[in-house]
């Protein structure tokens, strides 16, 4: 660790505040504009100027997860009242609940193949970075530079044959063929990240293992995967932030059983004019699970457990 | 506890041979040092003495039974490592029963077991530390506890106390002595350090380029060396060397440099050709009568004694005399040279020549 000799002046340390409040005011304003938008009504969703102050509004959410139908006058005047809040809300707008929308579907899909694929990602990145790590893989610098070329060209480049393996083979729209896909694409940086990280590890520490009395998988086990965690954490952050936001290989390959979030939010649009509201509900929504994540694995990014126990 | 004997053991990465064909044994309850520069194979053997190299070729047996090929766990024995590889997700208590775990035993036991070690080795305020935070000495107390916990065969230890400062690292070789001499364990103990090696080591092993040069206890390798290398490598200031061409015949008693005459013990080999006569700094004297002859170039002063450099015809040596005697530098004077104590090397291999002096150590040591 080093320290600077002199601390810094008064004035500094107060231009370094306001430096990071007005970085995070820039970063934090989109997220606080989209959250405000799920709660306004349609007109103040598009009122110009914006609005600042507006009359909070469940309808977008409401909207996200419904979808409605309009009836005839008579019909709707016919109507018994009412039974529930958000029936209350569709009804406001003149129209009735013609039944759950595919929201709720779309979303737990996006949550199996984002987290199934950044489990299984880990599991093979972790195995695979330990053994590059590790032993005398022939050609691994070939093999290292192969696993990273799959990585440099997009991923539209390879969706048409995709697609049409998936279709032969019968993966198409599903969550396993989605799984495997994100696994393929993720598996290229997390064998890299993790590489790195298992090299800073002390190779004394397996072999100190070796000698008390275990076998290398139970010195992988117990030493070098907690000490991993650190790495672990943060490639594993990274993984699922790209798996849950892709959205080509979403749209090509999945249209019902399968499809994620991110290729459904924009059919809302479709819906009853701009429902912008809703839109934004289903991106606030959405966005919950990467943060919520993140803010898990926060305290295992920033603690250095290795720090001291080898003099180096 | 057990004997450690190594035969033939060989090992190369690659077309580098890192360990050429070494013999040696390790008694029973000895501390046993491998000496050697760095890249000399020390390390290396003492891996595959370990399990975590494999020989190339060879056998190690420890108590008679041959471990060459066996894992690491299956050998019983325990191993020290210069950067103590504390595990650093587990606290001091963890650290030291982790090797009785593998074994199976009961939590509770383990536990006084820790405790039983954790006293010998005056760290049973730690346990509950986490090993991060402990300096340096303590953390090699709780490798040296990681490694005595489970009584093993056999201490193996890569220099353990090269990450420790200086100052403490005398404490602790005093430490290290003092807990084997309580214990009787067998050690082997890899160092580059040539004066922990003879303050500490029973017998020691001098190794160079991958092959064991001499092997025997400290006095004997400081007094008779096998080869120039070891020689140059043991001692402080080390060995002087005066290389000359002349002729040894067996029975010889002196010899002839230049034009000066120098008593030698008695001769057992013949040789011709280049040679070297070498001689310590301690066993050469100032003395106007002597024949041989240098300018003092040089004087440092130590305390009780002095270290003198002179220039000569054959080359430049230093002389450890008393600090009394005063040495002015550009003067000439004469060297004495302590006659039973010299060795004759063969110039071009190196090798020690065999004498009356040296016969006993060389042929059977």
């Amino acid at each position: 660790m080093s320290f600077s000799v002199t601390s810094p002046s008064p004035a500094a340390k107060w231009l370094a505040g306001i430096l990071v409040i007005g970085y995070a005011i820039i970063t934090i304003l989109p997220l606080v504009w989209i959250i405000a938008t799920g709660f306004k009504s349609p007109a103040d969703a598009i009122a110009y100027p914006p609005k600042l102050v507006f009359e909070p509004s469940l309808e977008g959410y409401v909207n996200l997860f419904t979808t409605r139908t309009r009836v005839t006058e008579n019909d709707f005047a016919a109507l018994p009242p009412a039974s529930s809040w958000y029936e209350q809300i569709v009804r406001d707008q003149g129209m009735v609940i013609a039944g759950p929308s595919r929201y709720g579907e779309r979303y737990l899909n996006s949550i199996i193949i984002g987290f199934g694929s950044t489990a299984l990602c880990m599991v093979l990145g972790t195995a695979a970075a330990y053994a590059f790590s590790r032993f005398r893989v022939p050609l691994k610098d070939d093999l290292l530079f192969f696993i990273l070329s799959t990585r440099m060209m997009p991923p539209i480049a390879v969706a048409i044959p995709i697609f049409l393996m998936f279709r032969e083979i019968g993966l198409n729209d599903t969550h396993l063929g989605m799984i495997l896909l994100y696994t393929a694409v993720n598996l290229s940086l997390s064998v890299w990240l993790l590489k790195g990280f298992i090299d800073e590890i002390p190779v004394e520490y397996e072999e100190a293992a070796l000698i008390d009395g275990y076998t290398r998988f139970q010195a992988f086990i117990k030493v070098v995967l907690p000490q991993a965690a650190t790495g672990i954490a943060s490639t594993a952050i990274f993984c699922l932030i790209f798996a849950w936001n892709e959205y080509a290989f979403a749209v090509l390959l999945t249209s019902g059983a399968a499809q994620t979030a991110p290729p459904f939010i924009p059919t809302i649009i479709g819906v009853g004019g701009k429902d912008w509201p809703a839109v934004a509900a289903g991106a606030t929504i959405f966005l919950v699970p990467v943060m919520v994540f993140t803010i898990l694995l926060r305290k295992h990014l920033l603690r250095g457990i290795t720090f001291g126990a080898v003099r180096k | 506890m057990a004997q450690i004997r190594i035969e033939n053991l060989r090992k190369d990465f690659g077309s580098f041979n890192a360990v050429k064909a070494s013999t040696f044994t390790v008694e029973d309850g000895e501390f046993f040092m491998l000496l050697g520069p760095s890249g000399c194979g020390k390390t290396t053997t003492l891996r595959m003495m370990a399990g975590l190299e494999l020989p190339t070729s060879g056998e190690i047996y420890i108590d008679g039974e041959e471990v060459g090929m066996k894992r690491a766990s299956q050998r019983d024995i325990a191993f020290v490592f210069q950067m103590f590889a504390l595990y650093p997700h587990m606290n001091v208590g963890k650290n030291i029963s982790y090797p009785l775990l593998s074994q199976g035993m009961s939590r509770a036991d383990a536990r006084r077991k820790v405790a039983e070690v954790a006293k010998i080795l005056g760290i049973e305020g730690l346990l509950d530390r986490p090993v991060g935070g402990l300096s340096g000495g303590d953390r090699q107390r709780v490798a040296l506890g990681r490694a005595i916990v489970r009584s093993p065969k056999a201490f193996l230890m890569d220099e353990p106390l090269g990450a420790l400062d200086a100052e403490f690292r005398e404490h602790m070789s005093e430490e290290l002595r003092a807990l084997h001499d309580r214990m009787g364990a067998t050690t082997v103990y890899v160092t580059h350090d040539q004066l922990e090696a003879m303050q500490m080591g029973d017998k020691i092993v001098v190794m160079n380029h991958g092959v064991v040069e001499q092997f025997g206890v400290p006095q004997q390798i400081y007094d008779w060396p096998a080869t120039r290398f070891v020689a140059a490598f043991i001692g402080s200031p080390p060995m002087n060397f005066l290389d000359f061409d002349g002729a040894v015949t067996a029975g010889d008693t002196e010899l002839t440099i230049g034009e000066t005459r120098i008593d030698v013990p008695r001769q057992l080999e013949a040789a011709m050709g280049a040679l070297t006569l070498g001689v310590r700094p301690e066993h050469l004297h100032l003395s106007d009568e002597a024949p041989y002859r240098g300018e003092i170039v040089a004087a440092e002063y130590l305390g009780t004694t002095q270290i003198v450099t002179l220039d000569t015809a054959f080359g430049r040596v230093k002389a450890r005399i008393p600090s009394h005697e005063v040495v002015r530098t550009g003067t000439h004077t004469g060297l004495a040279f302590d006659a039973r104590t010299l060795t004759v090397f063969d110039g071009v291999t190196g090798r020690a020549l065999v004498s009356e002096a040296n016969h006993e150590v060389l042929v059977h040591g």
